[in-house]
This record gives C-alpha cells, structure tokens and sequence, in this order.
C-alpha cells in the first residue's frame, strides 16, 4: 500500500509542478495577477507531496518491504535500520527521489524567501524551478520508478554496497545534493531576468546568497565525500580524480567564480551578461555530472546502475534545458550590455582574471573527464585519463589564482594605482618570498613543496593585513568576515595538500602476531587478533601498539571485513589523527603462513586539509547570512511597491 | 552578437559527442606496430624492485602483454577478464604497469588479484611510449619472432579473448 501511495504522490507532486511552471509564466507575460499568485501554493503542494513520496520510501525501507523492487536491491534486513534508512539513495531511483526532494525544498524555500521579490520575477523563478523538477519527475516515472513492485516479493535483499554502509553515506549524498541543486536557484534567477529583461545590481543581490549557500553546501558535500574515501577505501588517498569526483568539482568551480562575479555585478554593475553565463553555466554542470554520473557514459566507481535507455532521456532533458538557456541567452544577452566600464588594473579586472582562471580549470576538467569519450565516440579506443594529467594541468592554472587571491582585495574598484598596491604588499610579499626561499635552500624542502608553503603564507599574510588595515574591526558586515574565513580556509588547505604530497610516507610489510616493525620512525607491533561478529559481516581485527621516538603509544585496530550477503571483502582502515600527522594503518589480504599485509602510512598535515575545507564552507555560510541582503531585499520591494502604486 | 551564440555552439558539440557515448562500445583499432618488432625493454618488477623483467627473456614464445594503470577505471573494469585469461594457463600474461607508483599499483594488484606471470614497472612511462600507447588499458599479443601480431585498445571483455586473442595464440603457437 505505502509504495502505492509514493508513487501516487509523486504524480500528484508533477501536476502540481506543471501548474507551477506554466500559468505563473504566462501571468508574468500577460500581467494576470491571480495567475502570478499560483506560483507560491503550487510550489508548496508539490514540496509536500515530494516530501510525502519520500517519507514513503523511507518507509518501505524502514518496514524491510521486499516487495518494492527498489528496496529489496538495496537492503537486507540484517542492515541496521540507520543504513537502512540511508540506503534509500543508496541506488539510482532513490537518488533521484532525494533530488527532486531536495530541489523541492530549495523551491519552498524560496517560494517563502521571495515575498519582497517583485511578484512577477518571483513567478518567473518559480516556474524555471518547476521545469527542472517535471523533468525529473518524468524521468523517474517513466525510467527510474522507485515504487516499482516485486512479485513474488523477494524473501530477503540483496543488501547496500558495503562501501557505502558508512556514516558517510547518511550525510555526503544530501549535502552534496544541496550543492548541486542549490544552483539551480541562481539558475532560475538568471533565466527569469533574460525572460523579464530585469538584469540589475539587485538582481544580482537577491542572487548572492541563495549561491553563497548552495556553494557553502556542495563544498561540505565534496568535503565529506573526500573525506570518507579517505578512510573507507583503505587506501589513504583522499581525492582519486574520478568521473565522478570531477563532477561535482566543476561546478564548484564555476560557482567559485560565480560567487565572486556576483559580487561584481550586485557592486560596479559589470559582467552582467557573464555573470548570467556563469549562473546558467553552474548549474548545467551540476545536470551534466548527474548525465555522467546516471548514463554510463564514463566508467566510475560511483556508477552502481546504468541502462542506457535512461541515459537519453537524460540527454534529451540535458539538450532542452542547457541548450534553451543557452539559446535564449545568444537572444536576450545582447540587449542586456556589458555594463560599467573599468581600467586595465582594477579590482573588477583582477576578478575577471580569476574567473577566466577557474573557468579554464573547470574546462580543462571537464576536457579530462569527457576525454575518454571524445576519443572513443571518433572510434579511436576507449582510454582513461587520470591523475598524472590533472595534477599536472591544474597545477599552473592554480597557482595564479593563489597570488590573486591575496592581492586582489587591496585593488580598488574601477581604477586602481600600481603604486600604491605595490607598497601595501611589498613588506608580506617579501617575508613570504624569504620564507619560501629557506624552506627551498634552507630547510631542502623540493621546490613544488616550498612553493606551496610560501603560497598559504602569502595568503593568510595578505587576509590578515586586509583584516589589520580596517579601522573599525568589529563592525565589518558578516560578508567581509565570510571572504576573510574563505581565504584563509584556502591558504590552510593549500598548507596541508602541500605537506601531505610532500611528505607522506608509507611502508608495506608482511607481519604475524607478536612481531613487530619499525617504518618510517615508529614501532609497530602486532599483538593480537580476533573474529569480530558484525551484524552483517565478520570481520578479523587486528591490534596494533604504535610507538613514537619519545615512547608515546597509540592503539590502532584495522579491520578485514568480509560482508556475507554481497560476499564482498572491505578493508576498515585504523587512523591516529592528530594535529600535525594522521597514522594510517591498514590490512591487507592474510598470507598462507599467518602472515598479514599491512600497510603504514604517515601523512603529515592531513587534518589541515579538512580544517580548510570546513573554513571555506563556513565562510561560504558566513556571508550568505550578511544584514544587508535581508536590508536589499527590503528596499527594492518597497521600490517595487511604490512602482506599482505609480503604475 | 555572435559571441552570444559561441556557447551555444559549444554545447551543441558536446551534445553531439555525449549522443555518440551512448551507444558506443569498446574497439578494436588498427596499429602501424603490428607486424613490427615489439620494442625491447628491461624493466623491474612492481613487487620487487630487485628482480628485473626482460623482453628478451620472452622470445620464442607467444606471450601477451598488457598495459595497465592503478588510476585507470576501465583496467579494473578489464581486470575479471584478465584473470579468467590466466587462469587458462595458454599463454603468459605479462603486465607494464605504465605512469604509476609501485605502492599504489601492488596494493591494486593485492586488492582485485594479480592475472600476471610478471609485471614490469614502468614508472616513467618511456617503456609505453616505445610502444605507442595513448591511453590505458592496451593489450599486445607478441610472437615468437618478438613480432607484434595484434594490439586491442579499451578495455578487454571475455568475448575478444574467445574470439580473438584465444585462435590468434593457438594459430601462432602452431605457426
């Protein structure tokens, strides 16, 4: 019955969605005010029957009915009942459904934001919304039904990936869905100023923090996808250039670049028309990376179900909304002009050479990923690019970006003077040269390594100074905070991802219980190992002492799992995490004699990256909650209202 | 206004090539190599930087070689193939192990099962480039002349060992 009534919802939730996209449209056209007025209900109903279909799935999961198609693949009732709640987009029909759940909920949620937009671009914004979300919406029910039945109904499932019976897998996929879906706001508001030719400095207001958010959020969501590859995989690698890894790392780009070029437009009124491009661009990536992701196109790690016959509906929705877009931008951008016009050195010009670099990186990325494809679709071999090409691309494209960083928010606006730049940097600009220099000549770090160093000092230098140099420290808008918290999350990153390349470590020995090893200045000795009875695996967990020079011990205990239904191995890999270095201790395959694989790893700084991470969301976070957005959004409606009143 | 439309155009592109993805498959591809003399090459082993694998240890004998990588997907997507092809014991299956690091590759190789009589680790990948490889996985069936006899780009399946490198070695062997 509750499948019956999921799959009953989400046909409700698409009528709802039509509704939506279609009359507020023609209102804003034509100037019907009770048509207009449709947009925020019908946004609301279908959030609630989205909601509703989910919460059935979720509990057709929670209930083990193994009669729905969906759950019986992807769970087992041996599953505890939190992976079994997390297995419902554990599987490609689910994450669908979480999709279109969480692009109904940024929907209401601008449905209720919106009230001091001007009525006619709210109703704009809302039906862009509801387009996105009846192609989904088909795409599920037609392709990809969650609801589908089993009959007869399977006696038990075929269990989740054991990969993804993780506490990750409770949080990464709905945040990172955030990030991805989250742009899809700046997108409506993009296509609906080109639809209503309203492309202004409050355009770009009422844009900045839905982005900011959404953008704060897909750095979270790669952040602990990243982070959980890095303990779960056993491998210590914690970024491996996949498919789909690269997918959601463009649009993180494009968003970066979007976040700062909206800051542009909303303060000089310039790039308007690339502004746009980079909104549209954004979230056409997000679509792109689920095409991957969802097609089968690349082969990933991440690509559980793939049929081919989804991957054209996928396209053809890709064709229509990214091809549209970009259609109707060739038509209306035009008019729209370029806007204020500003001095080769200038703030506006340094922020455009960070777009254009963080878009050549986006391009290069996806060049890398699509590769394969290209080669392939001209019969010439299927291939696969990985990290040594990215890493030695990136690499140059990145290093500007790095410089600029510091520097540009010293640049003035519109006009700026050589000198005077010049003189305030001078004095950081040498301390990190002379520290770069020591690290190289001095301390005989390799020069990528020192460069690295020298680079994320330059950085928090810089961000510190600009912080000194304000008069009045306390009352600096939350914005300003959120870029300062950004820029050095950035510059602490840069300093961990510097170090850990540089200087990690790591040995693989044989060892039997009750030897031990020295690697790499610690001892590791092997005491004990027992069968662990897990609820759905066994598992031999193996004990370790780790001590250092000065006789402090560490207990670490990695594990061999062995996951009975999917009669899959995994590996729990032991982490010591500290301030300054993680010990990473992992097993490998058991030898014939009793001997067992084991790998040692030390990476300097690993946790320094994550720390980066957090920063730079929180400063994503931080900004979007600045005063004056809440204050802009007011003022325009009153100048809204009295337009109206005038007309 | 034409600058507008650029973006368009680009997509446009992308489309089409995304279109083509969709029904594609792995290829064989013709090779100016075959019919050549394999290149020689003298290479330590992945699992033991001590032992060393030699080209010219295999003459006079049909062997394989194979071009793989840690870092490349459609290898361990080739990889069940590859096992089951050296579980036939008909012919040697030799690795290069091509623009890799020894650690990541042996932990490979331990994790999804090692289908190689030997490996040879060609960290720089200059052995690969002698060999005209574009990308990873590539397969080479070698004989024993040390003549290339056939070179399969993309990802191995069961169907081209039975149809194609299986009678290729049978009839070398004969040869």
């Amino acid at each position: 019955m509750i499948a019956e009534l999921g799959n009953f919802a989400l046909m409700l939730a698409l009528c709802l969605a039509l509704v939506q996209g279609s009359l507020p449209l023609l209102g804003a056209w034509r100037g019907r005010r009770s048509w207009i007025a449709l947009a925020r209900p019908a946004a609301a109903g279908q959030f609630a029957f989205v909601a509703l279909a989910f919460g059935c799935l979720v509990a057709a999961f929670a209930d083990n009915d193994f009669s729905v198609a969906y759950v019986a693949s992807n769970s087992n009732s041996m599953l505890p009942w939190y992976y079994r709640v997390a297995a419902v987009w554990g599987g490609h029909e689910g994450s669908l459904l979480l999709w279109v759940l969480i692009l109904a909920c940024w929907t209401a949620a601008v449905a209720l934001f919106s009230k001091r937009l001007p009525p006619a671009l709210a109703a704009r914004v809302l039906a862009v919304m509801a387009w996105i979300s009846v192609g989904f919406l088909l795409f599920m029910l037609f392709t990809s039904n969650p609801f589908e039945r089993l009959l007869p109904a399977a006696r038990d499932g075929r269990d989740l990936n054991p990969l993804l019976q993780d506490p990750g897998m409770i949080f990464h996929p709905p945040l990172l869905y955030m990030g991805y879906v989250g742009f899809s706001v700046a997108f409506a508001f993009a296509i609906a100023a080109l639809l209503g030719g309203e492309l202004d400095a409050a355009w770009a207001r009422w844009s900045r923090p839905w982005t900011l958010v959404a953008w704060a959020f897909l750095t979270l969501g790669i952040f602990l996808g990243s982070f959980w590859a890095y303990y779960e995989l056993g491998w210590g690698g914690w970024w491996f250039w996949d498919a789909v890894e690269n997918a959601s790392f463009m649009p993180w780009l494009v968003g970066t670049a979007l976040i700062h070029s909206l800051a542009v437009t909303e303060k000089r009124g310039s790039f308007k028309n690339w502004t746009v491009l980079l909104a549209i661009v954004a979230f056409s990536l997000s679509l792109l990376g689920t095409f991957l992701v969802r097609s089968g196109v690349l082969t990933s790690v991440h690509a559980f179900a793939t049929d081919p016959r989804r991957g054209l509906f996928i396209l053809a929705f890709l064709a229509l909304v990214i091809g549209g877009s970009l259609a109707l931008y060739a038509w209306r951008a035009p008019s729209v002009g370029a806007g204020e016009r500003f001095a080769v050195f200038s703030r506006e010009s340094l922020l455009l050479l960070n777009n254009v670099l963080l878009l050549t990186a986006a391009a290069t990325v996806l060049l890398g990923t699509l590769y394969p494809l290209f080669l392939d679709a001209l019969e010439l071999g299927k291939i696969s690019v990985g990290a040594p090409y990215f890493e030695a691309v990136l690499m140059p494209l990145f290093l500007p970006v790095l410089v600029l960083m510091a520097a540009a928010p010293f640049v003035e606006w519109k006009r700026a003077a050589w000198g005077k730049v010049g003189g305030r940097l001078s004095k950081i600009a040498q301390i990190a040269l002379l520290f770069g220099l020591t690290a190289w000549l001095g301390l005989k770090y390799r020069p990528a390594v020192a460069a690295g160093l020298m680079l994320s000092l330059w950085i928090v230098l810089g961000t510190g100074l600009h912080l000194a140099q304000r008069r009045n420290v306390v009352k600096q808008p939350l914005g300003y905070w959120g870029m300062l918290a950004a820029h050095a999350g950035i510059a602490v990153f840069v300093f961990g991802v510097t170090l850990v390349k540089g200087g990690e470590v790591s040995e693989d020995a044989s060892l039997r219980v009750g030897e031990s090893l020295v690697s790499n200045g610690l001892r590791y000795s092997f005491v004990n190992l027992q069968k662990v009875d897990g609820p759905n695996y066994v598992a031999a967990r193996a004990t370790f002492e780790v001590v250092d020079a000065d006789n402090n011990m560490v207990i670490l205990q990695p594990e061999k799992r062995y996951y009975t239904v999917q009669q899959m191995p995994m590996t729990e890999a032991a982490i010591e995490r500290g301030f300054t270095q993680d010990i990473y201790l992992s097993l490998g395959e058991p030898g014939k004699d009793g001997a067992w694989l084991v790998r040692m790893q030390r990476k300097p700084f690993m946790g320094w990256i994550w720390a980066g991470c957090l920063m730079i969301a929180a400063g994503g976070l931080l900004a979007a909650t600045d005063r004056r957005y809440r204050l802009g959004r007011r003022e325009a409606a009153t100048q809204a209202a009295s337009v109206a009143v005038l007309v | 206004m034409k600058r507008y439309i650029l973006p368009l155009g680009g997509f446009a592109v992308l489309l089409v090539f995304l279109g083509i993805g969709l029904r594609l498959k792995p290829q064989e591809i013709p090779s100016p190599l075959v019919g050549k003399r394999a290149p020689e090459f003298s290479l330590t082993q992945v699992g033991d930087a001590r032992e060393t694998f030699r080209s010219t240890d295999m003459r006079g004998k049909v062997w394989v070689l194979n071009v793989w990588a840690s870092w490349c997907g459609p290898c361990r997507a080739e990889h069940p193939a590859l096992l089951e092809l050296s579980k036939l014991k008909v012919v040697p299956v030799v690795g290069l192990n091509y623009n890799d690091q020894r650690g990541d590759s042996q932990r490979w190789l331990n994790e999804f099962g090692n289908p190689y009589q030997a490996t040879a680790f060609d960290g720089d990948g200059k052995t690969g480039i002698e060999f005209g490889v574009y990308g990873v996985p590539e397969t080479f069936v070698i004989d024993k002349q040390g003549l290339i006899r056939l070179k399969l780009t993309g990802g191995l399946t069961s169907a081209q060992i039975k149809e194609q490198l299986l009678p290729l070695i049978q009839e070398l062997n004969h040869g």
